[in-house]
This record gives structure tokens, C-alpha cells and sequence, in this order.
């Protein structure tokens, strides 16, 4: 398993856009993945799980991702956070 | 019989076509148990395919007229129907506990809804209403009833409905929405503007429509009078089509003035421009023959989204109708959010009054961020075209002066920068605040010029909400009281050598035209479709009679006396 931390510097969050996005790129691997924000652990592969999160700017997010190709999949997930500007 | 329906006429023409009722369908859930299992989660998965397929062909339509940013929406929405979380605990339902696919996919989303609902952050809890959305597509399906979609319409209709939403508005398809007629909304309500701007006849306001018509009824909407008539009989139809036809002559002769000037017969020139919303307005504002545009309403690029828009990409919508209008003035409002229009991931607490609150130029001044990202962004477009600014809702002259250093310190910053920005642009403001119109001789010393913005303007004066359909009959555009703050506007501004335009629904108003003709107003700025009709109107009139109608207009009573009055002379 791997997984690392971030931090939302987008002024509105990972707002339905973003979300949409993020959903996409993770469900483009076969890992399990995750985000994981104030202890709350969601399947990064479910849109209504993301946003029930209700991250905002300045939040402490983490990516978990487990399987075989779990390190391109947290590679193309942090691509997508810095494209978006939602991560520095 | 033939029925007909009384309404406010809301976008002029007329249209004749078959009912496309769009109603609320009774989606009522009955629990049930069923027997096979396996079966019913193959239905489930079979609505929610069948369900996708409606969305996908909806998302593509409205990336094609709306663009990608508007069309990302329904991509969340297609998420959505693909969410494991959902599908895995809907299946997990119907085979833990036997149910029916409709009743465990309802309570499924109910539980979603009310942990959105409880989220502390309101744009999050708006997403409730897209699953709610979602869902009633998929439970429709699975219960065989038809949901009425307005962008899968492919027939000639006249859509009947209660409101509609700007949503809907935007899903609209020109060649097949006919006209449209609502139960709610009045002369500027969104439905209303956006029928102005689609050229699409409308009715508003009728209070029953949805219940008086019928899927499939014909229907003819009078767009000028106000009317909606239901099956009409054929000596009816043959009249309209007549008047219907006679208005495409009109049109085709109005068309000729179209690169003509705007001047009455005594040689007093004055400006013909257009209000718009988006850059794709601007091709109708040239193919109406457009002399620029006097409000471009900035709030667009920050609606229908969930994050406020990038100084990126306001400075390529602003480059875009600058450079398309070429060396045509653009007056550009800066943005005018609050009262009617909310933009929930700004996250503002509610008010009592909005239109009395925190909004325009009052929240600008506040968050400032948000303020100078849009300077910014026309600043940097200025040197494309010929740009003009306005702040909107300015009450005190204070308010103006931080505004316009505001906008002063981002030209300096960006000319640090190295970026080339025009010195040509003029700084106005818009008058909709009875103090500013009062205050007018001492704001001229330092604006620019003036916007008149009458609706606002009137709701002020008369102290009468225009979305209050009770209080409607205070809307009164010919009030002398009007007429006098608008006179004082004007005369300020040109004892001082400025100018002064007028931006609102009285612009356009061919009882308004040559009283404001006699009171000096320099530009004129309406709905694209009615800028010729008023050139046309306009060079008809000679100025130096209408300052004697406009003088003894001033003096009178009522606002029902001045309309009679200039009624009666322009007939003579």
C-alpha cells in the first residue's frame, strides 16, 4: 500500500468539478483507492463518497491506493490535484 | 370553446405550435416484496443503463450549445449513476431484504440526501438536489413513466410549464421551442430575459397554464399581447398566421436600417447598443445592427459553476466581445451578484431583504479578491477593443472613489508587470439608487458617464419588489417621479460634458423613446432583437418637439397620464 498527504489550496475545495475529474482518473486503475479527510475514509472511486467529504480549502486530504498498479495510480492522481490547482 | 389565457407578454411575436407539456409526473414508490432477486437487480441495472444513455445524449447536447463548462454538470450527474457505493448498497437492499429495485434505489438516495443535507457547507448540501435529480430520472424509468426532458424535444412545440428554471432555459432548442408560456415569472424575471435574447415568443405570468392546457393541445402564443390561446378555431389561426407573416415583413424592412445611423429628423445623433450577457450574444447585437453594447452583464461567467471563474478565463471572454465589436464601445458592468442572483459556493449567509443587502459593488468593495481578479481581467483585455466600465449599485460617492482606486492600483500593477493596458477607458457607474440619481450634478464632476438602470431605478423609487407579483402594478416606467430623477441624471451629466445611457427594460419602450429623446439621452441600450424597431422609431422624431412632450409629461400627475399623453401625440 501506498498513500500520501496533501493540502487543498483551491479557493472553493474539491468542489463537483474537481470531483468529477478525480473520480474519473482514480477509476481508471484497478487499485482500491482512497482519500481519507478528517478520519473519514471514502472509495476514491465513488463521486457521492468524494463529495460527502465536503473538503474545503485548507484541508488535509490523504490518497490511499492498493493493488498493482497503485504507484501510477497515485502518480496520475496528483497529476490531475496540481492540473486542477486544487493542490500547490 | 376556445379558451385563452391572460398573461404578461414577455418576448414580442407570435407562435403557433403543439402543447409540450412539462409537468411534475407522479414518481409515488410502493414498497413491495419481491421473488427473484437476481431478476430485479438485472432491472435495476437495466433502468440505470437506460437512464445514462438520457443523460449522456443530454450532456452532449449542452456541451454543444453551451460549451464543455456548462455540460461538466451532467457529468457528475453520469457519475453518479456509476457510483459503487450507490449501486452496491441498492443491490445489497434488494437482496438482503427482498424489496422491489424502485423502493431500495429511494431509500438508498433518501439517506444520501439527508447526509448532504446536514453537511456544513452549502454548496455541498445543494448537491442533494442533483441526486434527487438523478435519481427520479432512474426511478421513472423503472416505474415506465415518462419524464419530460426540454433538450430531448426534436418536434415543433410550445413549451407549457410552471417556471423555468435558467437551466432549462439554457437546454432550449431554437428550431424546435416554438414559444413558451409559464405560470409564474414576470417581465424580467430570467425566463423572460432569456426569451428576449432567444427570440423565442413568450408568455409569463399566467398563473394556470399547466393546468389549463393539455399534452398536444394547439396552442398560438402572443408574445405581443400578452395572450395564450388554447385549440383555437381555424378563422383564429388564419388571423395570426396573418399577423404572424405581416411581423416578417415588418422585420424584413427594419433589417434595411441595420447599418443606418440612429439621428432624428432634426440631426440629434444619438447610440442604439444592446445589452448581453455572454459573448455569443454579441453575433446578434451586429446582426441587429448594434452601434455597441451598453451593459455587458458580467454575473454569466460566474453562474450555472461551482467555483468562481479564473482571471483566465474572464479575460478571454471579455478579449472575445471586444475584439468581435471591434472599435464599437463596450460598457461592461462589473459584477452585480446578490438579491435575485446567488451564487451558493460563495457560501453568503441569507437576508431579509437581498435586494436592500449585501450586493454589486457592496460585496466587491467587501471581497475584494473577487473584485480585483475581474479587473484585472478587463484591464488586460482593454487594449482589444474600446472598453468602458461600470460599477453597479453605487449609493455613495465614496463607494465609487474606492472602486475606481481599486481598479487605479491593478493598472498600476499590471503596467509593472509589463502588460499593455488602454488608457482610453472611461469609468462610469450605474444609477439605480434614487440618492445617486438626487446626487447626480456632484457624482458627474467625477465619472465618466451614467447608466441608467431603470428597473432597478423603479423598484427603488417606488419601494416595490419587482419579483413581488402583488405589488407588479407599481412598476411604473412612466411615473414623472421617474422621469424627473432621470432628467436630473441627464443634465447633470451634461452640464458637466459627459454622457448619460439607459440600460434597463425602458430603453427599449416605444412610449419611453420620445420622452427620453426629449430629455437628452445620449445611448440607448436594450435586448438585441428590439435595438431596429427603436432606430426605426427614433429617426422618426424630431427633438426639439419631443423636449416640449417630455416638459409637460414632467408636470403631470400619474404615470397612466403620461402614457395617454404620448400615446395621444404620436398619433397625431
Amino acid at each position: 500500500m501506498t498513500n500520501h498527504t496533501y493540502t487543498v489550496v483551491a479557493e472553493s475545495g474539491i468542489h463537483a468539478r474537481p470531483a468529477t475529474g478525480l473520480v474519473q482518473t482514480a477509476s481508471k486503475f484497478v487499485s482500491d483507492i482512497f482519500m481519507e479527510y478528517k478520519g473519514k475514509k471514502v472509495n476514491l472511486k465513488s463521486i457521492l463518497g468524494v463529495m460527502s467529504l465536503g473538503i474545503g480549502q485548507g484541508a488535509s486530504i490523504s490518497i490511499l491506493a492498493e493493488g498493482t498498479d497503485q504507484q501510477e495510480a497515485l502518480e496520475a492522481i496528483e497529476t490531475f490535484l496540481k492540473t486542477e490547482g486544487i493542490i500547490a | 370553446m376556445v379558451e385563452s389565457l391572460k398573461g404578461i407578454a414577455a418576448s414580442s411575436g407570435i407562435a403557433i405550435g403543439k402543447a409540450f407539456l412539462m409537468t411534475e409526473p407522479d414518481l409515488t414508490v410502493t414498497k413491495s416484496t419481491i421473488s427473484n432477486k437476481e431478476e430485479e437487480i438485472t432491472r435495476f441495472h437495466e433502468a440505470v443503463n437506460a437512464a445514462k444513455i438520457e443523460l449522456q445524449k443530454i450532456r452532449d447536447r449542452a456541451e454543444i450549445d453551451l460549451g464543455s463548462e456548462n455540460a461538466a454538470i451532467f457529468d457528475a450527474h453520469l457519475l453518479v449513476l456509476s457510483d459503487p457505493e450507490l449501486l452496491g448498497s441498492v443491490e445489497g437492499k434488494i437482496s438482503d431484504e427482498s424489496v422491489n429495485a424502485e423502493s431500495a434505489l429511494q431509500e438508498t438516495a433518501d439517506t444520501l440526501i439527508v447526509m448532504f443535507e446536514q453537511l456544513d457547507n452549502e454548496y455541498m448540501r445543494e448537491r442533494a438536489a442533483d441526486i434527487r435529480d438523478v435519481t427520479k430520472r432512474v426511478i421513472a424509468i423503472l416505474l415506465g413513466i415518462d419524464i419530460p426532458n426540454i433538450g430531448l424535444i426534436d418536434e415543433e412545440v410550445i413549451i407549457i410549464s410552471k417556471d423555468l428554471a435558467p437551466s432549462d432555459t439554457a437546454q432550449l432548442n431554437r428550431a424546435f421551442a416554438k414559444g413558451f408560456s409559464t405560470d409564474m415569472g414576470g417581465r424580467t424575471s430570467h425566463s423572460a430575459i432569456m426569451a428576449r435574447s432567444l427570440e423565442i415568443p413568450a408568455v409569463v405570468g399566467t398563473k394556470n397554464a399547466t393546468s389549463a392546457i393539455k399534452q398536444g393541445d394547439l396552442i398560438i402564443v402572443d408574445g405581443d399581447n400578452g395572450e395564450v390561446i388554447i385549440n383555437p378555431s381555424d378563422d383564429v389561426i388564419e388571423s395570426y398566421v396573418g399577423k404572424r407573416n405581416e411581423q416578417e415583413v415588418e422585420k424584413k424592412e427594419l433589417s434595411l436600417l441595420k447599418n443606418k445611423q440612429t439621428i432624428t429628423l432634426d440631426g440629434i445623433q444619438v447610440e442604439v447598443a444592446a445589452n448581453i450577457g455572454t459573448p455569443k450574444d454579441v453575433e446578434s447585437v451586429l446582426g441587429n445592427g448594434g452601434e455597441g453594447i451598453g451593459l455587458y452583464r458580467t454575473e454569466f461567467l460566474y453562474m450555472e459553476r461551482d467555483s468562481l471563474p479564473t482571471e483566465e478565463e474572464q479575460f478571454r471572454a471579455y478579449k472575445q466581445v471586444l475584439e468581435q465589436m471591434a472599435e464599437k464601445p463596450v460598457v461592461v458592468r462589473t459584477l452585480d451578484i446578490g438579491g435575485d442572483k446567488q451564487l451558493p459556493y460563495l457560501n453568503l449567509p441569507e437576508e431579509m431583504n437581498p435586494f436592500l443587502g449585501f450586493r454589486a459593488i457592496r460585496l466587491c468593495l467587501e471581497e475584494q479578491t473577487i473584485f480585483r481578479t475581474q479587473l484585472r481581467a478587463l484591464l488586460r483585455a482593454s487594449k482589444f477593443g474600446n472598453l468602458k466600465i461600470m460599477f453597479p449599485m453605487i449609493a455613495t460617492l465614496e463607494e465609487f472613489r474606492e472602486a475606481k482606486k481599486l481598479l487605479l492600483e491593478e493598472k498600476e500593477k499590471l503596467q509593472q508587470e509589463g502588460a499593455l493596458v488602454s488608457d482610453q477607458i472611461e469609468i462610469g457607474i450605474m444609477v439605480e439608487i434614487p440618492s445617486t440619481a438626487i446626487l447626480a450634478d456632484q457624482f458627474a464632476k467625477e465619472v465618466d458617464f451614467f447608466s441608467i438602470g431603470t428597473n432597478d431605478l423603479i423598484q427603488y423609487t417606488m419601494a416595490a419588489d419587482r419579483m413581488n407579483e402583488s405589488v407588479a402594478y407599481l412598476y411604473q416606467p412612466y411615473h414623472p417621479a421617474i422621469l424627473r430623477l432621470v432628467k436630473m441624471v441627464i443634465d447633470a451629466a451634461h452640464a458637466n460634458g459627459k454622457w448619460t445611457g439607459m440600460c434597463g427594460e425602458m430603453a427599449g419602450d416605444s412610449v419611453a423613446i420620445p420622452l427620453l429623446i426629449g430629455l437628452g439621452l445620449d445611448e440607448f441600450s436594450m435586448s438585441a432583437p428590439s435595438m431596429l424597431r427603436a432606430r426605426n422609431q427614433i429617426n422618426q422624431l424630431t427633438q426639439i418637439d419631443m423636449k416640449q412632450l417630455a416638459e409637460t409629461a414632467l408636470s403631470m400627475q400619474t404615470s397612466e397620464q403620461v402614457k395617454q399623453y404620448v400615446k395621444e401625440n404620436l398619433k397625431a
